[in-house]
């Protein structure tokens, strides 16, 4: 495997705790909530990954937000691993917000296990090694005669052995090794075993804390009143019906709307509906679906900015045995995690504090230093467990309007976004269109495929500066550069932003063009008169790790048996973050609705370094992925969001969850991302699989049965 | 404001609030018993689920007035070592969590309604908690596990 940059400061250096113990700032029983650690004086957190302390507890950091995808578990993990440690001894802490102590503390683009593993795996060889010097110098013995297990190093002559408790003082001592040896793949022990997590007892008990289970000293709770419509302002408002509601004790304004604070959650939501704001609703008030719908057909027709060309695409079009052209629309949904966005935020002269469920904390930080024109060094966020993030949470607007509000207020608020503030305010998934051809040779084998994507781009939103020549290729995920050979390919963009606020929603335009370039072979591979499966092995001699799982799926999943009558199975994979995911659904219609019954997912992410949270995540994907295919979208009309509710907006329920078959295959590879990368295949998957059933293709999602 | 007498998880409360508040707001605001969560505010969601005198309901739709005289139990108010505690770390159900003092509620009122449970019971009993996450497998596996372990007490 690849070394990545490993330098000094990164070492883990082990700190006696002499007094410097740090008070553990995540799992805090609820009546001691609030009570977060401050950073310990810096001459005690030499940029730490592990801690020893003489009670021989061993206290990791993790540097990651923990949203249900496990870094909690497996950051102690990859390091216990390294260090022998016994795993009873595992405590975890959630690393301090730093602008680089860290490195990047964001949670995103599955980058979890796979940007920590190398230097937490140096982080524990180091402590490993250091111990081991510290017991062999104790005992005045050759180093090379000890060895470190369970918590303790052993001297092998004499089977005598001390507590890596006992060794932490004299290890601190010593100098730290530059190249620790890692250990082989094939002695390990807690890695790629199945752990459970670390936080269920916590979070199975009412006893996890999240942002807005917190309370300071003098909080007011906050609620704002935001401009339904995208990008408008208040132009006016009267407090005075709202201050009379029992309860509330300040109206303030802000850029983003008017806040209402209060002593209790339920005084500023009643506040908030008595306040009185007319709105300057701006240039979007006109924005629906039907506006949106005619400019994305528009720009259909205008030539795209070439995102990946090969061969000759017209010239074999025309010379083409057969051919097929489609139209493919996604709509807009949203994030939706089961905890809105909320954040509770207390400014100070000059200083300012943060508790939030962030991806994001270090953007929170510099956001809010901004805002108050403070030094980052200022500015504390401690990072809470959180409740969903799905890329919402990567975006901290609703950080920055907490800040603000303690700001204008001269107060510690904690700000309340209702579930309507939360689907209506969302960053959400872009809609988008796809007009394809493709075309078959006589042996039909796909000859030729033209796909334009036409879709708003979310850096083009946020950063457009960094658009160059019309083309976002975030916005061509796994529309290019698909693991299949094909000889002739033209792929082009066609940006068409608007008004509509969008962000990254897990596998983010993967989870689109994904469900697009899957249906749309399907259809050739029908065109030419060929299996699903088959059709696409032919393709995948030159991607050996994407065959392998498209043939173990199938394999798994019985694909070549006969179903029960009124059953169909449908095939899709994918390539994304880093990881390959190859997978198959059964569904039927059951009285006239569809029916999934189970989805066969194979993964390869080089290692399954927690397969217990890889699993989870897998099962995750599949839930989210099929909300989208089978419930609702998101909407506007007069530059609205129309929906603002589960009523509204429903997600996927216990009973219509299919059964989940995970199968594993360790290719060894460099290692890949889980969270993201078996979300895309799903909704093709069912799509296809639906197509067996009905013999209809599903070219629209979401699929909604009268 | 009003004074409403209730019991909340085996303690009697007095309090001064007003009257429509809902419940949760209560829970979690004047008494800090944060782990009954707000999802949806419509009972769409199960979130805020809490049993009112042994049956489970919404407390984000169950105004405070309508608790006055009745018994409050929320997740804080199960014992850790309820078997379906048990089973839920046995299985490790939870991702991020929020959902599940909800879902663990909803189960507990199920088990003990029904001491032998179906799937189509725990779809009945669990269609109004919904999880984002997709931890609904391991959600109905626990709650088996827990009806085998005796989970109706």
């Amino acid at each position: 495997m690849k070394r990545t940059g490993i330098n000094r400061r990164d070492f883990v250096k082990i700190v006696s705790t002499a007094g410097a113990g740090l008070v553990l700032g995540f799992y805090l029983p609820p009546q001691s909530k609030g009570l977060f650690a401050e950073p310990q004086p810096a001459s005690f957190v030499p940029n730490v990954w592990l801690r020893i302390d003489p009670s021989g507890t061993v206290t990791i950091t993790v540097a990651k937000s923990e949203m249900g995808q496990g870094p909690h578990t497996y950051f102690p993990m990859i390091v216990a691993e390294e260090l022998e440690a016994d795993w009873q001894a595992i405590k975890v802490e959630q690393a301090p917000t730093h602008p680089d102590r860290y490195g990047s503390q964001s949670t995103g683009g599955s980058t979890g296990v796979r940007t920590s593993w190398e230097k937490l795996r140096l982080a524990g060889a180091t402590a490993r090694e250091m111990l081991i010097s510290a017991a062999a110098a104790k005992w005045g013995v050759n180093r090379t005669t000890c060895y470190a297990e369970k918590g303790k190093i052993f001297h092998k002559p004499t089977g005598k052995a001390l507590a890596f408790g006992e060794l932490a003082v004299a290890a601190a001592k010593l100098p730290v090794p530059e190249k620790p040896p890692l250990k082989s793949p094939g002695n390990f022990k807690i890695v790629g075993t199945w752990v459970p997590q670390l936080t269920t007892p916590d979070r199975s008990s009412g006893r996890a804390i999240f942002a807005g289970d917190l309370k300071v000293p003098g909080m007011l709770y906050a609620t704002l009143a935001r401009c339904p419509v995208f990008g408008g302002k208040a132009a006016s408002f009267a407090a005075a019906k709202a201050e009379a509601v029992p309860g509330v004790k300040k109206v303030v304004a802000i850029d983003r709307g008017i806040a209402v604070l209060a002593d209790s959650t339920w005084a500023a939501l009643k506040g908030r509906e008595a306040l009185e704001v007319k709105w300057d609703e701006g240039p979007a008030a006109t924005l629906s679906s039907a506006s949106l719908h005619r400019l994305f057909a528009e720009r259909a027709k205008q030539q795209g900015a070439v995102g990946q060309k090969e061969g000759d695409c017209e010239k074999a079009f025309a010379e083409s045995f057969n051919k097929i052209d489609a139209l493919y629309e996604m709509p807009f949904i949203s994030h939706s995690p089961l905890e809105p966005m909320n954040c509770l935020a207390d400014v100070k002269a000059g200083s300012c504090e943060i508790w939030v469920g962030s991806q994001n904390p270090q953007a929170a930080q510099t956001s809010a230093a901004n805002i108050l024109k403070i030094p980052k060094e200022k500015v504390t966020v401690h990072l809470t467990l959180l409740g969903g993030g799905f890329g919402r949470r990567l975006v901290n607007d609703f950080v920055e309007e907490a800040v603000k509000i303690s700001q204008a207020a001269g107060a510690p608020v904690k700000l309340f976004w209702t579930r309507e503030d939360d689907m209506q305010h969302d960053l959400y998934r872009p809609a988008s269109q796809h007009v394809l051809s493709g075309a078959v040779d006589k042996s039909g084998k796909l000859l030729a495929w033209k796909h334009r994507v036409v879709a708003p781009s979310i850096t083009g939103q946020r950063e457009p500066g960094r658009i160059i020549g019309g083309l976002d290729k975030s916005a061509l995920n796994c529309a290019i550069d698909m693991p299949y050979a094909i000889p002739h390919l033209l792929v082009d963009y066609v940006m068409a932003n608007t008004a509509v606020p969008i962000g990254a929603w897990r596998s983010v335009y993967a989870s689109q063009n994904v469900f697009v370039v899957e249906s749309f072979l399907d259809e050739l591979a029908a065109l030419a008169k060929k299996d699903p499966v088959a059709f696409r092995l032919e393709m995948l001699d030159k991607t050996p790790r994407m065959k392998k799982l498209v043939e173990t799926v199938a394999e798994k999943s019985g694909w070549r048996q006969k179903l029960p009558p009124g059953h169909g199975r449908g095939v899709a994979c994918s390539f994304c973050f880093g990881s390959y995911a190859a997978e198959i659904a059964e569904v039927s219609l059951e009285k006239g609705r569809l029916r999934v019954h189970k989805i066969d997912v194979a993964v390869d992410c080089g290692l399954a370094v927690a397969p217990n949270t890889l699993e989870a995540q897998v099962e995750g994907a599949v839930a989210l992925a099929l909300t989208a295919v089978l419930k609702g979208e998101i909407t506007f009309a007069k530059g609205r969001t129309e929906q603002g509710n589960f009523d509204a907006y429903p997600i996927l329920t216990i009973e219509e969850m299919p059964k989940v078959a995970v199968h594993i295959v360790n290719s060894h590879e460099p290692l890949g991302g889980i969270g993201e990368p078996p979300l895309p295949p799903v909704a093709p998957a069912v799509a296809n699989a639906l197509f067996a059933v009905t013999g209809q293709r599903v070219r629209k999602l979401p699929i909604i049965f009268p | 404001m009003a004074l409403i007498n209730l019991t909340v998880n085996g303690q009697k409360k007095s309090l001064d609030v007003h009257p429509e508040t809902p419940l949760l707001w209560v829970l979690r605001d004047t008494l800090a018993l944060t782990g009954t969560k707000y999802g949806c505010g419509v009972g769409a969601c199960g979130a805020c689920t809490v049993h009112l005198d042994g049956q489970a309901v919404r407390s984000c739709v169950t105004p405070i007035a309508s608790c006055a005289g009745k018994s409050v139990t929320t997740i804080e108010g199960l014992p850790l070592d309820h078997p379906l505690q048990e089973a839920w770390t046995e299985v490790d159900v939870p991702q991020c969590g929020y959902c599940q003092p909800g879902m663990i509620m909803s189960a507990a009122a199920l088990l003990k309604q029904k001491k032998q449970v179906t799937d189509g019971d725990i779809n009945a009993g669990l269609s109004g908690n919904l999880c984002r996450c997709g931890t609904y497998n391991r959600v109905r596996k626990a709650i088996h596990l827990a009806a085998r372990k005796g989970g109706g007490r």
